[in-house]
Formats: structure tokens, C-alpha cells, sequence
């Protein structure tokens, strides 16, 4: 059975522009432009694009914080706005920009509130608690207020509210947002612990693409309202074209080589190779003068820029 | 329960402001007692209403304006949830948003504001030439919770204005303070259409005009028959429904913010 599942999903806004100091002109802005999408359980689906790309929107209608304004989404079997009290139990949401947390409140305080808001059986939530705070150390700030929290630790504690009623579906919207190398690799490992149990689907967007090589297996790409890539990351190099690339180093200069050269600058030849880079490396093992070889994987943020690129340009 | 007692730890952490807000209220609802005190220093009776009658009517809308205040006059902040986004996280949790929202922020330093309500309205009772029956008791009560779900009506459907228009600023105070000061006194004193739209229309005479005058054995001046002043509070609660209704629509119509 699929835990999410949306058809035709619309969301619009009616904005004004100014135009002069008197005149406003109303426009309507699709944020979501028909966005169908079907997540099985367990899965760890990237949901990315450029700003504005409606992203966050169409999250917020599958949480329930939106009303669509045409088509059809259920998660968990619920229709997210009028069943919104009973889906609430069964999903869990990081809003990387919004606290659910209790400002003036330590931590230690806010999960217990929580804890009666969702009436969860106090064993379930204490087990719950003691595996979050061993996998994101969360004991040496448990005490503190969170508006004392620094970002970081204010993260680790918005990921462990959203898990301790145990949800089956985790939302994340842009959950690295604004955290150092350390954190980032913290909420990382985190999620993955969460994720490979396999009961909880985790859908994340992001603007950081290492969330995604890390985390997810698929990767939806939505521009201007519409999903432009729905598949894995090596479909999207695939149909990018994008190629792993062997850079040589050479002790002198060659005249000239054969094979797929796409640089070739003195003494640094580079390649472009499709799957195994075996043969090239072998073929180049014995040329004269070799200092060194590089494999480079190809790059996911040059293919994403890409692909932002060539939608921006098709778009009316 | 535990979002209360959350919160009130929460309010705690800041000891002198609490200190400081307690103070201010009090001295704010003085104040609106003594306009009405000084109103009378210079007239003998106001819409023929002596003051002794008149501040039956006082002290019924201080309690009741205070007791809605405190139990749900922070929804106005709701204007700042909306426009800030953090409505959001609200509704991702398994509980209305209207109970959420009121116990998210409880006003304790308003609780000044209630007792000192009851007190005027008490020393009121008592000096004014009431003839006490069951009836009467009765009669006080329901009135009084009437009240206080009409202000606490009137502050929902104020609030609710925030979902369309987000930076809607002031116009709730019109109805909400406005409405306070407008049945502090005997409405007799106000004419044509504007006690018409206030009074009849939005329901303000029944939040202490006619129970006050049912509870003084007194006939209306302005000609409507006896039974009315009893069921005055009923008037209220019918009244109150709509906002509700309002409240709903303007939860599914909230647009979130950016990111």
C-alpha cells in the first residue's frame, strides 16, 4: 500500500503587485501546478528545486497546514486538511524554518508537553526518548531553554519531537537549513538510522543535494509547480548526460592521445568515461612520464543546476 | 492540561515582566471604573439610571469583558501566527487549533483584570435597591456566562479577520474594546442607527442592559416588553455560534508563508 499518494495536485495563490502607489494588480501564482506522486512505505524520497519551486507547498498540503486547491492527496489513507487530527498522529513534520518546539522551555520540558498532546503510552515514549538521545547526544543540553539552544542542537531537538509518537511518515522541509559540516553530518546519520528500519518513509526537500546522495534512493525534482525528474540519482546523470571523468597528470606534455578527450591543457589530459573507468586507467598505466590519475565522480549539483537551467528556459 | 501548566512555566522565566503586566492591568480596569464614577460627579443620572443602577452594568461588563479576556482575548495573537507562519506548527499537532492556540498563551497578568470585574460588580449588587429572589440569582448567573461567551465570541470573530486580510491592525478593537465601552453604559443613552447596528444588530444590549434591568425590576425605556431582559443572555449565546462557523472557514483558507 502506497503512504502517500497525490493526483493532479494544485495549489494557488493570489498575490498583488504593486504597481504604482495607488494601483495593486492581483495575480495568480500556481505554486503547485499538478503534481502527482505515489511513495511507498519505507521509502527515502528528496524532494528538490529552486526556490520558489512549491516545494514547501506541496508538503504543507500533505500535512495538512494547506488546503489544495484542486486535485487529491491521502497520506496514511487520511485526506490531509479535513482529517487533520487523526493524520497529525500519524506523521511527524520538520519544519527546518518553524519551531515546534516550547521557546522558553528546555527541551527536556517541550518533549513531555508533546507527549500529552500526542498521548503517547509513557514506556513507548520513553524508549522512544532514550534512542534519540543516544543517537544525537542530546543529554548535555536537555536542561537548557531552547531559545538558549544553538541552532544545531535546537535541529536535534526538533528531529526527536517529530519522532516520538512514532510516526509512520516523516516530513522534512529543508532540515540541514542553515547547520555547520558537524550538524549536517549528525541529522544525516540520524535520518539514515531512522530511515533503514524500513517502517518510516521519510520525505525530505532540501536545497544541500549531499542530503540526497546520502539519504535517498529517489529523487523527485519539481520546477515552477511541475515535477521535471521523478527517479533515482543515476537516472537523472543518465539522462543528463553527465560522466565520470579521468584526469591524468603528466610529467610532459603530449602531442596527442586518442579517446574521449574533453580537456586536454599540456600536461593534464581528462576523460569522460561511461560506467567502468578499468580500461582507460590500464590503457593510460603505461604512457610515459605519469605522475598521477584522478577518478572524478560526476558532480549532482552541476546536473541539478542544469536542469533548473533548461526548465526556467522552457517555462512560458 | 499539560500545555497549561507548560505554559505557565514558560511565563514564569520572566519574572520582573510579569511583575510589571499584573501591575498595568490592574491599574488599567481602575481606570474604566472611574470614567464611569467621574461621569456621574457631574450628572445626577445617566438615561435615567441613577449610578447605583448604572453600575450594575459596569461591573457586569468589566467581569465579563475580563473573563473572556482572559480565557480567550489572546486570540488576537492570532494575527501574528498567521502572518509569521507559525500557524504551521500548530496544525501539525493532533488538537484544535482554537484550544492550542488559547493555551499557548494564557494570560495570567490578565487574571487582575477578573477580580477586579467581580468586585465592582459585587459592591454594585449590593448598594443597588435589588429585590433578590431565585429567579434573580438565576438570572445573574446565566447572565454572566452569556457575557462572557458573547465577548469571547466577539474576540473570536475579530481574530478570525486575520485569515483573509493578515495585517487587519485595529479593526477587532473596535468591536472587542469598543464593545466594552458601549455596554458599560445604558444603551438608552445612544440613538438612532447606531444603537440599532450596536445593540440589535451585533447583540451588545444583551450583554448588560437588559439583564441589568431584569435584575432591577426595572422597565425599558426604550419600550421592549419585560420577558426580554430575562432572555437577553440567550440572545448571546445564539449570537455566538456564528463566529465559530467564521473561525473554521478561516482556518482552511490560512496560506502559510514562504519556505
Amino acid at each position: 500500500m502506497s503512504v502517500i499518494e497525490a493526483r493532479g495536485l494544485r495549489k494557488e495563490f493570489t498575490v498583488r503587485v504593486k504597481r504604482s502607489r495607488l494601483r495593486r494588480e492581483k495575480r495568480i501564482v500556481h505554486a503547485v501546478d499538478g503534481v502527482d506522486l505515489t511513495v511507498e512505505r519505507g521509502e527515502m524520497l528528496g524532494y528538490i528545486g529552486p526556490n520558489g519551486a512549491g516545494k514547501s507547498t506541496t508538503l504543507k498540503m500533505m500535512t495538512g497546514v494547506l488546503m489544495p486547491s484542486a486535485g487529491e492527496v491521502r497520506v496514511c489513507g487520511y485526506t490531509p486538511v479535513p482529517q487533520r487530527t487523526k493524520l497529525t498522529r500519524r506523521i511527524g513534520v520538520v519544519f527546518g524554518q518553524r519551531s515546534q518546539l516550547w521557546w522558553d522551555l528546555p527541551l527536556r520540558d517541550s518533549f513531555d508537553l508533546l507527549r500529552h498532546i500526542f498521548r503517547v503510552p509513557a514506556a513507548d515514549h520513553a524508549s522512544r526518548l532514550r534512542r534519540c538521545r543516544s543517537l544525537l547526544d542530546l543529554d548535555e543540553f536537555l536542561d537548557i531553554p531552547v531559545r538558549q539552544l544553538s541552532l544545531g542542537q535546537r535541529m536535534r531537538g526538533e528531529l526527536t519531537a517529530a519522532l516520538l509518537h512514532g510516526p509512520e511518515v516523516l516530513f522534512l522541509d529543508e532540515p540541514t537549513i542553515g547547520l555547520d559540516v558537524v550538524s549536517k553530518q549528525a541529522v544525516r546519520s540520524f535520518l539514515t538510522e531512522v530511515g533503514v528500519r524500513g517502517d518510516t518513509t521519510l520525505v525530505l526537500t532540501t536545497h544541500d543535494l549531499a542530503d540526497i546522495e546520502r539519504l535517498c534512493q529517489r529523487l523527485v525534482v519539481i520546477d515552477h509547480g511541475r515535477v521535471v525528474h521523478d527517479g533515482t540519482i543515476d537516472a537523472l546523470h543518465a539522462r543528463y548526460g553527465s560522466r565520470r571523468r579521468v584526469v591524468v597528470d603528466l610529467d610532459e606534455p603530449v602531442a596527442s592521445y586518442s579517446g574521449a578527450i574533453v580537456e586536454a591543457d599540456g600536461r593534464r589530459l581528462v576523460f569522460e568515461v561511461d560506467g567502468s573507468a578499468a580500461a582507460v586507467v590500464a590503457r593510460l598505466g603505461g604512457l610515459p612520464g605519469l605522475r598521477d590519475i584522478a577518478i572524478l565522480e560526476p558532480d549532482i549539483e552541476d546536473v541539478v543546476a542544469r536542469l533548473y537551467k533548461t526548465t526556467t528556459e522552457d517555462a512560458p | 492540561m499539560a500545555l497549561l501548566r507548560g505554559q505557565i512555566s514558560a511565563q514564569a522565566s520572566y519574572r520582573v515582566s510579569f511583575a510589571i503586566d499584573l501591575g498595568t492591568n490592574m491599574v488599567a480596569t481602575m481606570l474604566d471604573v472611574l470614567t464611569v464614577l467621574v461621569l456621574f460627579r457631574v450628572t445626577k443620572a445617566l438615561g435615567g439610571f441613577t449610578l447605583r443602577e448604572a453600575m450594575v452594568m459596569v461591573g457586569l461588563t468589566a467581569l465579563a469583558f475580563a473573563a473572556a479576556d482572559l480565557t480567550v482575548g489572546n486570540i488576537e495573537r492570532v494575527k501574528l501566527y498567521v502572518n509569521t507562519g507559525r500557524l504551521d506548527a500548530v496544525l501539525v499537532r493532533p488538537l484544535g487549533v482554537l484550544p492550542q492556540l488559547l493555551l499557548m498563551d494564557i494570560p495570567i497578568r490578565k487574571a487582575a483584570r477578573s477580580v477586579f470585574g467581580a468586585t465592582v460588580l459585587g459592591v454594585a449588587l449590593a448598594s443597588a435597591d435589588i429585590d433578590w429572589t431565585v429567579a434573580r440569582v438565576a438570572l445573574l448567573v446565566y447572565a454572566l456566562l452569556g457575557g462572557v461567551l458573547f465577548f469571547a465570541s466577539i474576540f473570536v470573530a475579530t481574530a478570525s479577520v486575520a485569515f483573509w486580510w493578515i495585517e487587519s491592525g485595529e479593526i477587532g478593537n473596535a468591536f472587542t474594546y469598543g464593545g466594552r465601552e458601549f455596554t458599560t453604559y445604558p444603551i438608552n443613552i445612544y440613538s438612532g442607527w447606531f444603537r440599532r447596528v450596536f445593540a440589535y444588530g451585533l447583540g451588545f444590549g444583551f450583554v448588560s442592559y437588559y439583564p441589568a434591568l431584569a435584575l432591577l425590576g426595572r422597565t425599558d425605556p426604550l419600550g421592549l416588553r419585560g420577558g426580554r431582559g430575562a432572555r437577553a443572555p440567550a440572545v448571546s449565546v445564539a449570537i455566538a455560534a456564528a463566529p465559530a462557523a467564521v473561525w473554521r472557514v478561516g482556518v482552511r483558507h490560512y496560506r502559510s508563508t514562504g519556505s
